[in-house]
């Protein structure tokens, strides 16, 4: 099934950025992050590859301040695929190889020309 | 189907004694079904000289327009047709996000661009392409958006098992890293083009053209010939050549392009007035 255009230059554009870079589909699944992401992550996507959003979205295990855990529906990319609109959240994870970072994610819409909702992305950063 | 090429050249018109062989107008090409349905893919200068030799009685005509930039628009008021009230011309393109299809083209055909407003023509009706499939006549058609810069769209016609696929403007290897090219899903047009057997592709630049050109949307010969041959293209027709390179330039760089990446399929460097029958391989 070939991917919409907006989709696949948006990780051309990953592919060139320094900045972290999840992406998904519009049903929430993970099409790909870029390399900057692997490093917080905490696994390199040819390891991973695509990944149903039930899996992505607690794979990380996702704790607010206190340490309670963020629900999937209050995750920034969650909010961004629900309600098509971006959000913003600063929260815990636990990579893939087990190391816990503090994240900053900024999640955006990806809308069509003619209104269609094609996916969406979500860029972030570790805070030190 | 029968495809007839009436322009060929990318960017701006490139008339005089060294282009002669393979054109000086901009796109456009007139593809005719069995039962006489014609579609005119893209309105460059070329669309002048089509629209003055279609079949005398034609009903309706179809435009397809990949996208609005002048190379493809050029010539569409002077495309005899719209004035002909007996003829219905229906234009086809990409969509928009600001602005109809009507709206956008009559920025040009518009006082002071051009002293008739599209308003005024008799019988002429605007689309924006569906995303789905539709029909024409006896023609199938799909589109997709490609990469070039500003919304565009490619076409892909089938008729009675035969396709022809349509990708002037399209620049499929921007972003690959190394020359390396991503699966089939993650190819800009793949879809569009898989199996075609005739495709008519963006070939503009040479390697060393395009390094300073990287991001205007276009393809060097590598990049056509490993698309069509990535794509299981059957016949390939290169096209949208620049106005800088005349006509020996462009023999030089198809013999090249051939000895280099020797294709299995069969290339033509794409000449005004050529005809292909489509799935026939035979092209005059």
């Amino acid at each position: 099934m070939a991917l919409p255009i907006q989709i696949i230059l948006t990780r051309q554009l990953a592919g060139y950025l320094s900045v972290p870079v999840f992406l998904v589909d519009s049903k929430g699944d993970l099409l790909f992050y870029n390399e900057p992401a692997e490093a917080i992550l905490g696994r390199r996507f040819e390891e991973t590859g695509a990944m149903p959003a039930e899996v992505w979205s607690s794979a990380f295990t996702p704790v607010d301040d206190q340490g309670q855990p963020v629900p999937p529906e209050d995750l920034p990319l969650m909010i961004a695929l629900a309600r098509q609109r971006p959000a913003y959240k600063r929260f815990y994870i636990q990579g893939m190889n087990g190391v816990r970072r503090q994240i900053e994610v900024a999640a955006i819409p990806i809308v069509g020309l003619q209104g269609e909702f094609l996916g969406a992305a979500a860029l972030f950063w570790e805070i030190e | 189907m029968r495809i007839t090429l009436f322009g060929t050249r990318g960017s701006v018109a490139a008339p005089g004694p060294e282009t002669a062989r393979y054109g000086g107008n901009t796109a456009s090409v007139e593809v005719r079904g069995a039962d006489g349905t014609v579609l005119v893919l893209d309105a460059g200068t070329g669309v002048r000289r089509l629209g003055a030799q279609l079949p005398p009685g034609l009903a309706r005509v179809d435009i397809l327009l990949t996208h609005l930039h002048m190379d493809h628009i050029q010539g569409l008021g002077f495309f005899g047709p719209l004035y002909h009230p007996g003829i219905q011309v229906h234009i086809w393109g990409p969509a928009s996000s600001t602005l109809p299809l009507d709206a956008r083209l009559s920025r040009y055909l518009s006082p002071p661009l051009f002293p008739v407003h599209l308003r005024d023509l008799p019988s002429i009706t605007c689309h924006e392409v569906p995303r789905a499939p539709f029909e024409i006549g006896s023609f199938r058609i799909r589109t997709a958006l490609v990469c070039h810069p500003n919304p565009t769209v490619g076409y892909r016609i089938e008729e009675r098992g035969r396709v022809a696929v349509y990708l002037p403007d399209h620049e499929p290897a921007l972003g690959l890293k190394d020359g390396q090219w991503l699966e089939p899903e993650w190819s800009s047009g793949y879809e569009l083009a898989a199996g075609a057997d005739l495709l008519i592709h963006d070939a503009q630049y040479t390697d060393e053209e395009y390094a300073r050109c990287v991001g205007w949307g276009h393809s060097t010969y590598r990049h056509a010939f490993e698309f069509a041959a990535r794509v299981g293209a059957k016949e390939v027709v290169l096209f949208h050549h620049d106005p800088s390179h005349d006509d020996e330039m462009l023999e030089h760089l198809l013999a090249d392009a051939v000895r280099r990446f020797k294709p299995e399929f069969r290339v033509f460097g794409g000449c005004e007035g050529a005809v292909y029958e489509v799935g026939s391989s035979k092209a005059a």
